[in-house]
């Protein structure tokens, strides 16, 4: 489990019932993570998301089923060991008020028993990665940071010892929506660099459209609906559970997901060109305020309505209004 | 669930000094400024009488007097050190069980001890244990229980439960989980509670000497059974002003102990 590129998580059936509760939370879940894969768990709130979760750091106790992490039963190992290399994120944040930030990010590295030297170096590290400047901030406390900041502190407490795997509970939920974007961004931004495999919790479908690699879809007791890429979901969910989740719009999200790439076809167009690697959603914009007419693409041909509609398998001239 | 299992049995606590107000100011300098004015005003008092009879002076000396400002001190302070050492252990005891019922029972009794009069809980002890020092500690004791239990318990519950399960989350023991993060927290609030066992403690100690146990209490009865006004009232101010001293400095302890931060 101390390799750090990111660990296999494999739930088979697990389920918990809480004491004294006519119904299961989470009922045989079965699902398995790769390594280096962000898996999204998104459903709505009461649906068992967090349960789930929270049974893999066993903050919550399995009633019945197996996890393993790289293969090793969880409930096997010590539970702080285990916690130790599993990086938390909470919605509500949780950081220790009576500490400063560099002290709240150090807390897992202390627990590990590292040199101080090796920790104020990583603490520094950390913070420069969710981009705070730690001579600002190490020595400040948790009451003085906006809620933004705060939850950066807690990304960074999460992945100061460098563990494999991550949980994160709604962690972008409490703030506002431009700060959320901002945070969303710069997270999609870290993970491509740190491959960690993670579990996200979020009940904002657009969230997990956006972050996930995979995104399942719970319905009550922790059910999965769907468990597929974003694109495939959007292209064909599996109920109408699924469906409805989504909501208006899913081929407009679908189009943001695709790469100008899948529609150029051959032919001129005038016009201000755009990338290839631009997303659909983009290129048809341009197309609709070109007055409708194709666009060319840099480095050769062009889209157009009738090549986006193509690419997406549907008619877009009705879209996009 | 301790929170609800405290607020059934009683529900106000000693609240932590708020640094920031405007009294907590006005008390910090207002308290020695009181104190001074009272003892100063006493003095005055005392020496424009002119010459003491026979029996003021037996009190009204400073030999006399030191001694029992020393006795009544060392027994109040000993005491409230007492019931910290019980009470603090004992309410993080409490607050770990699961149980609501636990919780009830403790803070009822420590109800109890705390509603009895004073006099009669000295007096039960004395029957049963016979009197003198160690007995009036007891009783002592009894009486400043409940404001340290009962703000452990609330100092303890009162932390966001989140900030407890972030520090699970990361794989502290729950020992750690007590020494760094819940009893920092609840400093401010159990200190508040010690302030309050410490006044009592100074206003009960002045009972013990019923059971020989000396103290200021000697001079305010010597005061009362000769009529000696003037012996009574310096042994009243006296008292107060200890109070008074001791309850501004654990003031000052409360702020310096807080953690930084919160
Ligand atoms: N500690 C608990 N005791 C009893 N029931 C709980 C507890 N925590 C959650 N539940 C119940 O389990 C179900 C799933 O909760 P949760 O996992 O928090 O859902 P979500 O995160 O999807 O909103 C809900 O019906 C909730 O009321
Ligand atoms: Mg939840």
């Amino acid at each position: 489990m101390a390799n750090k590129t990111g660990a296999t998580i494999e739930l088979l059936n697990v389920s918990k019932v809480y004491p004294n509760q006519p119904e299961p939370a989470v009922e045989n879940f079965t699902m398995t993570i790769n390594p280096g894969e962000l898996v999204m768990l998104v459903g709505p709130s009461g649906c068992g998301k967090t349960t789930t979760m929270k049974m893999i750091n066993r903050i919550i106790e399995p009633s019945s089923g197996s996890i393993k992490i790289d293969g090793q039963d969880i409930l096997t190992l010590d539970q702080n060991q285990l916690r130790r290399n599993i990086g938390y994120v909470i919605q509500q944040i949780g950081l220790f008020p009576h500490m400063t930030i560099a002290e709240n990010v150090a807390v897992v590295p202390t627990l590990l028993g590292w040199s101080k030297d090796k920790i104020r170096a990583r603490v520094a590290e950390m913070l420069e990665l969710v981009e705070l400047d730690p001579s600002v901030f190490s020595n400040r406390y948790p009451k003085q940071l906006s809620g933004g900041q705060q939850q950066r502190v807690g990304v960074a407490r999460a992945l100061s010892a460098d563990p494999p795997v991550m949980l994160m509970d709604e962690p972008f939920g409490a703030t506002d929506p431009i700060t959320r974007e901002r945070l969303q961004a710069e997270f999609q931004q870290l993970q491509a660099n740190i491959g960690k495999t993670i579990v996200f919790v979020t009940h904002d479908f657009e969230e997990a459209i956006k972050l996930g690699d995979r995104i399942a879809v719970l319905s009550k007791r922790s059910k999965i609906e769907q468990f597929d890429t974003p694109a495939n979901i959007l292209a064909n969910p599996a109920s109408e559970y699924v469906a409805s989740f989504i909501g208006e719009g899913a081929a407009l999200k679908r189009l943001a997901l695709m790469r100008v790439d899948s529609a150029v076809e051959s032919g001129n167009a005038t016009g201000p060109a755009i990338s290839r690697d631009e997303n659909l959603r983009v290129a048809l914009d341009s197309v609709v305020l070109n007055a409708g007419r194709p666009v060319p693409v840099v480095g050769g041909g062009r889209v157009s309505i009738e090549s986006i509609s193509a690419a997406l398998g549907i008619d877009v001239s009705r879209l996009g209004q | 669930m301790t929170v609800q299992a405290t607020e059934n049995v009683s529900t106000s606590y000693s609240q932590p000094s708020d640094r920031r107000g405007g009294f907590y100011t006005a008390k910090r300098f207002g308290t020695p400024l009181l104190v001074i004015a009272a003892l100063g005003g006493l003095l005055l008092f005392l020496y424009s009488r002119g010459e003491p009879d026979k029996i003021e002076a037996f009190a009204l000396n400073w030999d006399y007097m030191l001694a029992k400002i020393d006795e009544h001190i060392r027994i109040s302070l000993f005491s409230a050190i007492v019931v910290a050492l019980i009470a603090i252990p004992m309410g993080i005891v409490i607050s770990r069980s699961k149980s609501r019922i636990v919780s009830a029972v403790v803070l009822g009794l420590a109800n109890v001890g705390q509603a009895t009069p004073a006099v009669g809980v000295i007096i039960l002890l004395a029957l049963t244990f016979g009197i003198g020092w160690a007995t009036a500690v007891a009783a002592l004791v009894i009486y400043g229980l409940l404001p340290v239990l009962r703000n452990t318990i609330t100092g303890i519950a009162q932390i966001d439960p989140n900030i407890t399960e972030a520090a699970r989350g990361m794989g502290m023991r729950p020992l750690q989980v007590l020494f760094k993060i819940e009893l920092p927290l609840a400093v401010p609030v159990i200190l508040a509670g010690f302030r309050t066992a410490l006044v009592f403690s100074v206003g009960v100690a002045t009972i013990a000497t019923f059971i020989n146990a000396g103290g200021l209490g000697e001079v305010i009865v010597v005061g009362l059974k000769l009529t000696r006004p003037a012996v009574l009232l310096t042994g009243a101010i006296v008292v107060s002003c200890i109070a008074l001293l001791l309850d501004w400095l654990a003031g000052l302890a409360e702020d310096a102990l807080r953690p930084k931060g919160v």
